[in-house]
């Protein structure tokens, strides 16, 4: 009993029993049809938005103000990138994801850059980074039709009993993220920012160093994500990571991580990313047209949101 | 943002005369950014295309800076509270596909919604008070709402601006193009209200020190639910005269416009914490952004493809010189 509610005080649980309950209504409603190939499916799909939602919670986690919009371009950019250099090639593979992890490191140095030169709020430099970048990849991309390496395709869409191979690989990612977090200096440190960048300051963590290894390693996931994204769905498309700045986003903020900084949550990323995929995957199901789609996905946010309750905001 | 960014400098000492001085010009500099980037912006294009700076010219090229000039402003009025609204673009969205639809076929109605929807702007600033919830996330879930009702009214791009309506929009004044009065009109009009009424002052205070506001005996419920209301009203403003210039709606017509303000504010001058916004800068912004959208961008012969990376480069430009000036001031 006690342990259970100690269970229940995490901040994170309510995003796992949101994506239950979403789950056994959908298969109520198929008659029990669908659903083990439904949680496959949302956990091949979830991936994607954990991996960008862990980059965007620790840039979230660096205070109020901190946040990558430059991820959706960033995504479109490096899949075309990864596509490009891969070429159809099963013996570049490695090399395809290489290019387009540096392509998205280099892409959240130059967003750190905008910041600590101009000294603008992250969400403008982010902004207009992710214009520049956007034109980029428009005029990399043109008519970008390679396909990707047969054996890459395939690694991406591989499951073992069920379970994607990419889901795997991304909870031991995330399980290395949360210790990261919550062991290691660098995530002590990115903590001690969000909580307060001037005693952190004082206390001798190098902020800049922080600051600029947190968007330079957002970045470097949303180019990791969006080589995957070019694999699982068999090819690049500048509009492929469009749907990420609003997700990444909202998986951080409803796993329980503080939109304030100095509170981050590595669960609940993927409890979240969970919920919204099944949640779209269950209004799919009921067979609703796509505006009410839209208004119950974010009658649901703004629900949850109110539910969970703001913290005491920091600032 | 880090609250020593944006708090003021501090005062050391006395300082001599010519000193203050050079403070007093960085200052009145800082204040006439972002006019000199919109008279940058018409100098380039004079240049560029001479033929362009006349009546007829402004009226094309400012063609759709009233809507963008009204959205910056919603966007100002949460942002002088301190909160940002990711979802004013797709409202302006759904404001067209009421505009298009139920406001020409049935008025009364259409009047109704469109005056529900400004409470329900009302009451996400009350939301956002009471449970202390962090406004992105709240707007970002209204966006989907949003977009999912304009698509249920406007399922295919379609409508007809009512008529009157559309005159206002093609109303042709002599020798000042329509846009440009109704962007003075608008940034009159706010500045009165924002930066000279009493109540402006609470209002821009509970982003400057809420704590003291609150002390002082005002209501934070109420600011709140004023500032989000003003920016559902010009919300709804912004959609209207957006259909009243394309004539039909369209649920994706306003998606841009969410970046558009944002940018639109801080160009003009406007900071995220603190209730340090200004109306009028936030105007100039808008045309500064309306106008270095695309004409600027057509007369330089940028190819498409990059229009999207100069808008970004101007942004970075003007904030860049913008951290040059403050440099000086301290």
């Amino acid at each position: 009993m006690a342990s259970l509610r100690l269970l229940l005080a995490k901040p994170w649980i309510w995003s796992f029993i949101g994506a239950l309950l979403v789950w056994l209504a959908t298969v109520a409603f198929t008659g029990g049809y669908g659903g083990g190939g439904m949680i496959t499916a949302a956990l091949s799909l979830a991936v994607f938005t954990v991996i960008v939602g862990v980059g965007q919670m620790f840039v979230i986690t660096l205070g109020p103000g901190n946040v990558d919009l430059s991820l959706p371009a960033n995504i479109g950019l490096a899949s075309a990138v990864a596509m490009k250099v891969m070429d159809g090639n099963d013996s570049m593979i490695a090399v395809g994801l290489l290019a387009a992890l540096a392509c998205g490191m280099a892409i959240g140095a130059a967003n750190y850059l905008l910041i600590w030169a101009l000294r603008i709020p992250p969400i403008i430099a982010t902004l207009s980074a992710s214009f520049i970048i956007q034109s980029i990849d428009i005029s990399y991309g043109r008519g970008l039709q390679i396909k990707p390496p047969p054996g890459f395709a395939d690694f991406t869409n591989r499951q073992i009993l069920g379970i994607p191979v990419l889901a795997i690989l991304t909870v031991l990612f995330t399980i290395g993220a949360a210790i990261a977090l919550q062991r290691m200096i660098y995530g002590r440190s990115v903590l001690a920012i969000g909580q307060n960048i001037r005693a952190a300051w004082l206390a001798g963590v190098n902020v800049g160093r922080i600051r600029f290894l947190t968007y330079t390693l957002s970045g470097a996931l949303g180019g990791l994500d969006g080589a995957l994204l070019a694999g699982y769905f068999r090819g690049a498309n500048v509009d492929i990571g469009n749907e990420y700045l609003l997700a990444s986003i909202a998986v951080v903020v409803i796993g329980g991580t503080s939109v304030a900084g100095g509170k981050a949550n590595v669960p609940g990323v993927w409890g979240a990313a969970l919920f919204l995929v099944l949640l779209l995957t269950m209004l799919n199901t009921f067979g609703v047209s796509a505006g009410v789609r839209l208004l119950l996905t974010g009658l649901i946010i703004v629900g949850v949101i109110t539910a969970a309750g703001g913290q005491k905001a920091l600032r | 943002m880090r609250p020593e960014m944006t708090a003021a400098p501090v005062e050391t000492g006395p300082k001599s005369s010519s000193e203050r001085s050079a403070l007093a010009r960085a200052r009145l500099l800082r204040g006439l950014l972002p006019a000199l980037s919109l008279v940058l912006v018409l100098l380039a294009i004079a240049w560029l295309n001479p033929r362009a700076i006349s009546y007829f010219g402004f009226s094309l090229m400012l063609n759709l800076a009233i809507p963008i000039a009204l959205a910056t402003i919603a966007q100002m009025f949460v942002i002088a509270g301190n909160e940002l609204d990711l979802s004013i673009g797709t409202f302006v969205g759904f404001v067209g596909c009421v505009t298009a639809t139920w406001l020409k076929d049935a008025p009364l109605v259409g009047v109704a919604i469109l005056l529900g929807s400004i409470g329900v702007y009302a009451l996400l600033g009350a939301l956002i008070h009471l449970r202390n919830l962090p406004s992105i996330v709240v707007t970002l879930g209204m966006s989907f709402v949003w977009q999912g009702l304009a698509i249920l009214i406007l399922p295919k791009p379609g409508g007809k601006a009512p008529d009157w309506l559309l005159s206002l929009m093609a109303f042709k004044p002599p020798f000042v193009p329509f846009p440009i009065i109704a962007a003075l009109l608008i940034a009159a009009v706010v500045h009165f209200g924002l930066m000279r009424t009493s109540y402006g002052v609470i209002l821009r205070g509970s982003g400057g020190n809420a704590a003291a506001l609150s002390r002082a005996g005002w209501s934070l419920l109420k600011t709140k639910v004023v500032l989000f209301a003003l920016t559902g009203l010009f919300g709804v403003l912004s959609g209207m005269a957006l259909i009243g210039i394309t004539t039909s709606g369209d649920a994706n017509i306003g998606n841009g416009y969410t970046l558009l303000s944002i940018a639109g504010v801080i160009l003009g001058g406007g900071e995220f914490v603190g209730g340090r916004v200004s109306p009028i800068g936030a105007v100039i912004g808008a045309l500064t952004l309306a106008l270095s959208a695309s004409p600027l961008l057509t007369f330089m012969h940028i190819p498409p493809d990059w229009q999207v990376a100069a808008n970004g480069a101007i942004l970075i430009i003007v904030l860049a010189a913008r951290v040059l000036i403050s440099r000086r001031e301290r």
